[in-house]
């Protein structure tokens, strides 16, 4: 049986002390011990998004990665998505208006690709957003109101964040 | 009573949990001093367990548990109920929860192991040893019925499990006299529901040992309840079952399996909460689907394109067991004749035995098959007449004012099958303008200079949808004032709780924000069904109206006598009565009005008023609201690869009243996509010996935002005559015709190569093959045969 490792880390901009096993998934390590249940494990395989996060501002399967591995690294997860005040971001909100999320499962990831997608380049176009969201299965809505929400935003403000 | 919100966008209630995160999916329950689960499954199609060793998987530190059924007394050991059963039925043979002697298909539960995480759970799964004697095993459901072939189950003298008839009129007669008379044998397989949440199972046993709650990720608690008490023989009242939010069903969640026995025994054997989550390689093996079915059928019409018959026969996978009974083939012959009037039917299904996981619905259930069937063949008729593809379609459809209208079927209980309402003409119609039909030829050669084939397809179908008999709804206002709404009804993401904000909304003269809807807890609510065929707006929202109306009528008559003046004299405006003319400031709170009725030690309730400001509501549904709608595809195909895209897509849709247009259209859109998965991408292969070779995303595809074209939706609303709210159900309109509408566009583009599908899913293999040998493509690939599955490409 593996040692513990200590790893040291910030996520949703608190910093987290922690021994994990080595084998722990990152997406585990998030759910069960730091109790985020936001993020969500569709697939374990890297192929749904359902488990997309934020990693050093990058978005990155959790369930392909150990906890180990984030040791250093920023976390932003689904709950760190709201403002300070609780507000939901324009992105949520626009999900919302449009109507882009139904059972709620994959949204989580969807949300951080978007996220980043639109802190990155604050005005893509329709093509640029669903190819960021054909890296995610979504059985529910057919994917159209994601691409919708995400053009709104786009067209409003330039991160996506309240 | 004004209607502001039924009917409108209204923005769901469900929304900012999710949005936050803060969704509470079976694995994200807080259950204290739970254990984890894994089971172990059959690694073989067919065969006898011979030995097992679990003292390794025991002996591993951090495992509590490792049972076998005989570990868990007879409730394990014997048969479990089926949910619907049917005296069609031959072989009525469902698997005990855990396997005893014999497995039947790849993912049969035989054993679980309880230890403090998951991870330590499947590592003493994979140490747990099991010798089998492989049996023979049948995998291709259309040679299951020959005198030759493997038998599913071990002592069974055939493979077969029903056979299934539907027929009115005199086809022999029809087929006789017709002009026109064209075969075709049409093979589908659809595939599975890959809800992106799995199944999941979490048992605790009650604080004060009188019972057990279960918590699953399913779409019928109630089910749950009444079947899981049927087999362990218990009270129904020691049983509590509870769906928390669920991230999908769509059909397969809908079932009673093995894990939602097997996690409640060893729960109570130890005393703890055990939680067991699917995987997705067990959502593949061990999930139900829907696999092949394949027909041989004819079609009789005359010269002017008047269809006068359908006669056939055909088979239906049903895997290894039926603990659904045969509701998904038979829903695959309810549809029949679809929106057209026919003279005559004559339609037999052999439902048999595979070694797979078992059969029951994925979205819309047995209707695509009927709609598959039906619409191929009646675009043959067109081609064969030299008739516009539409144009048949108007020519045959049931005519508007010739509601309702009886088919010619009849239900099992004799009574005619009948459509309620439409206006089938009038959503092709619409539909061929919003697609620029009259216009295509221009855009097919536009696409032809730009190297691709570009085609048309045009399908119609017809949906029986809100089946009774209930859904309830308790209405129920607090004292201070908020609204509680609980529903037996159970969601996967459909906003039914938004629905029931609305019609509360409305009735009450609040706003939905204020009324928090609570479901799918059979504690909570004495009676309830299950969230399938397109059910449960209709249901529930007519409990909830119904309820509403009482409730509000009550608050009238109390207010009225409190106020001294008439009922008619008050109304309701942002949670307060008040006079319709007069002082507004005189007027009563919804809040203050409940508290009076709530009780108050010593003083008795007014007169001839029962305690509560609420109400109870089980709508009576009795015959179904007929659904339908037009769907036109454009496709383009790369000749050279066979690469289909999908790049236009038109719905026209009457779901009769809409009740918020947000909802509906996002119901659809989801159809049509999985409608798309399931014409082009989704197949579940076997090989020879039973092994599912489809257990990952690299292996089954499901379509992604990159395969989809914006896809257009508009309405005709022919209210339902048959509940308070005109509707009809809109969850699985937009699969049911998609795969048809997809591959008569793939004909349409091929034309000039001859080239014809008569199944799908259609890969591009298939398309490459039809181009260049100029034939019709018809099998679905066996799931015995050479290659071990894996497609060939022509030419190599």
């Amino acid at each position: 049986m593996s040692e513990p490792h200590a790893i040291a880390l910030s996520v949703n901009g608190r910093a987290v002390d922690a021994k994990v096993e080595p084998r722990r998934l990152l997406a585990d390590f998030l759910r069960r011990d730091l109790n985020l249940t936001g993020t969500h494990i569709g697939c374990e395989h890297g192929v749904c998004g359902a488990c997309t996060i934020l990693l050093d501002g990058t978005p990155a399967r959790s369930c392909l990665m150990f906890a180990v591995q984030a040791d250093g690294c920023e976390i932003v997860t689904v709950e760190g998505l709201a403002g300070e005040n609780g507000n939901l971001s324009s992105l949520q909100q626009a999900f919302s208006e449009h109507h882009a999320l139904q059972c709620g499962f994959c949204t989580p990831g969807v949300l951080i690709s978007l996220t980043s997608l639109l802190d990155a380049s604050p005005d893509p176009d329709e093509a640029t957003i669903r190819d960021v969201v054909s890296g995610h299965i979504c059985r529910c809505t057919g994917y159209q109101a994601m691409i919708h929400a995400a053009r709104a935003v786009a067209g409003r403000d330039a991160c996506g964040r309240s | 009573m004004a209607t502001r919100y039924l009917g409108a966008a209204v923005r769901r209630v469900e929304d900012p949990r999710l949005l936050r995160g803060e969704g509470r999916y079976l694995d994200d329950l807080a259950l204290p001093a739970g254990l984890e689960a894994a089971f172990v499954r059959s690694t073989i199609a067919h065969g006898l367990i011979r030995a097992v060793d679990a003292s390794a998987a025991r002996a591993l530190p951090g495992v509590h548990a490792v049972y076998f059924a005989q570990d868990l007394g007879p409730a394990a050991m014997r048969q479990m109920p089926i949910a619907a059963p049917h005296p069609l039925l031959i072989q009525p043979r469902t698997q005990a929860p855990l396997a005893t002697d014999e497995v039947c298909y790849v993912g049969q539960p035989i054993a679980l192991v309880i230890a403090n995480n998951r991870y330590i759970a499947e590592d003493a799964a994979a140490l747990v040893a099991i010798d089998y004697d492989p049996l023979p095993v049948v995998t291709d459901c259309r040679c299951a019925l020959d005198p030759s072939a493997a038998h599913a189950h071990r002592g069974a003298e055939h493979n077969r499990a029903a056979t299934l008839t539907a027929h009115f009129g005199d086809a022999a007669a029809a087929f006789a006299g017709a002009t026109l008379r064209l075969a075709e044998r049409i093979e589908m397989q659809r595939g599975g529901a890959h809800s992106m949440e799995g199944r999941g199972v979490a048992a605790v046993p009650s604080p004060d040992g009188m019972g057990i709650t279960l918590w699953s990720s399913t779409q019928a608690p109630y089910m749950i309840r009444r079947l899981l008490a049927a087999h362990l023989d218990w009270d129904e009242s020691r049983l509590r079952a509870v769906a928390p939010d669920v991230g999908g069903g769509f059909g397969p969640k809908a079932v009673f399996y093995p894990e939602e026995v097997v996690v409640p025994l060893a729960a109570l054997k130890l005393g703890r909460p055990v939680r067991w989550i699917e995987d997705r390689r067990e959502h593949f093996q061990a999930t139900t689907q829907q696999r092949l079915q394949a027909w041989d059928v004819e079609v009789a019409a005359d010269s002017t394109g008047r269809l006068i018959a359908i006669r056939g026969r055909g088979v239906h996978d049903a895997g290894a067991f039926v603990p659904y009974g045969v509701l998904l083939p038979l829903s695959s012959l309810w549809p029949f004749p679809g929106p057209y009037a026919l003279q005559a039917l004559d339609l037999s299904l052999d439902v048999v035995f595979t070694n797979m996981v078992p059969t029951s619905p994925v979205r819309g259930a047995g209707r695509p098959y009927a709609n598959f069937v039906i619409e191929r063949l009646v675009d043959r008729v067109a081609d064969a007449l030299g008739l516009d593809r539409a144009e048949i379609r108007r020519r045959n459809f049931v005519p508007r004012g010739n509601f309702p209208y009886a088919t010619g079927m009849t239900y099992r209980d004799g009574s005619k099958v009948t459509y309620d309402s439409g206006d089938f003409e009038a959503c092709l119609d619409k539909a061929m303008r919003r697609a620029g039909y009259a216009d295509f030829a221009a855009r097919r050669v536009a696409a032809a200079k730009r190297g691709v084939r570009r085609g048309i397809g045009v399908a119609s179908y017809v949906e029986d949808t809100g089946a009774g008999p209930f859904e309830g709804v308790t209405v129920r206002v607090q004292p201070n004032g908020r609204v509680h709404a609980v529903t037996s009804a159970a969601s996967q993401g459909q906003g039914h709780a938004t629905i029931i904000a609305q019609i509360c909304a409305d009735a009450l003269g609040i706003s939905p924000e204020n009324v928090t809807v609570t479901s799918a807890d059979t504690g909570a609510l004495a009676y309830g069904m299950g969230t399938y065929g397109s059910r449960v707006a209709v249901a529930a929202g007519s409990s909830a109206f119904n309820a509403a109306a009482v409730v509000r009528a009550k608050a009238l008559r109390l207010a009225a006598s409190l106020l001294q003046c008439a009922s008619d004299d008050l109304t309701i405006l942002e949670g307060r009565v008040v006079r319709r003319s007069g002082p507004a400031d005189t007027g009563l709170d919804l809040a203050l009005l409940a508290a009076q009725l709530s009780g108050t030690p010593g003083i008795p309730l007014p007169d001839g008023f029962a305690p509560g400001l609420e109400a109870t509501d089980y709508a009576p549904i009795g015959a179904t609201a007929t659904a339908s709608g037009t769907h036109i595809a454009e496709v383009e195909v790369d000749p050279a690869t066979g690469a289909v895209a999908v790049v236009a897509y038109v719905v026209v849709h009457d779901c009769g009243n809409v009740l918020n247009p947000l909802l509906v259209d996002g119901q659809i859109l989801g159809g049509v996509v999985h409608g798309i998965g399931n014409a082009l991408f989704e197949q579940m292969v076997y090989d020879s010996t039973g092994q599912p070779l489809s257990s990952n995303y690299g292996e089954y595809l499901l379509p992604l935002a990159s395969e989809i074209p914006l896809i257009d939706i508009a309405h005709i609303e022919t209210p339902s005559p048959h509940n308070p709210l005109g509707a009809k159900g809109a969850g699985e309109g937009g699969t049911i015709p998609a795969a048809a509408a997809i591959v008569s566009a793939l004909e349409d583009a091929l034309r000039e190569e001859g080239a014809r599908f008569a199944k799908h899913p259609v890969f591009p293999e298939d398309v490459i093959e039809a181009i260049h040998l100029g034939l019709c493509v018809r099998e679905v690939v066996p799931s015995a045969g050479a290659g071990g599955g894996l497609l060939e490409i022509a030419g190599g």
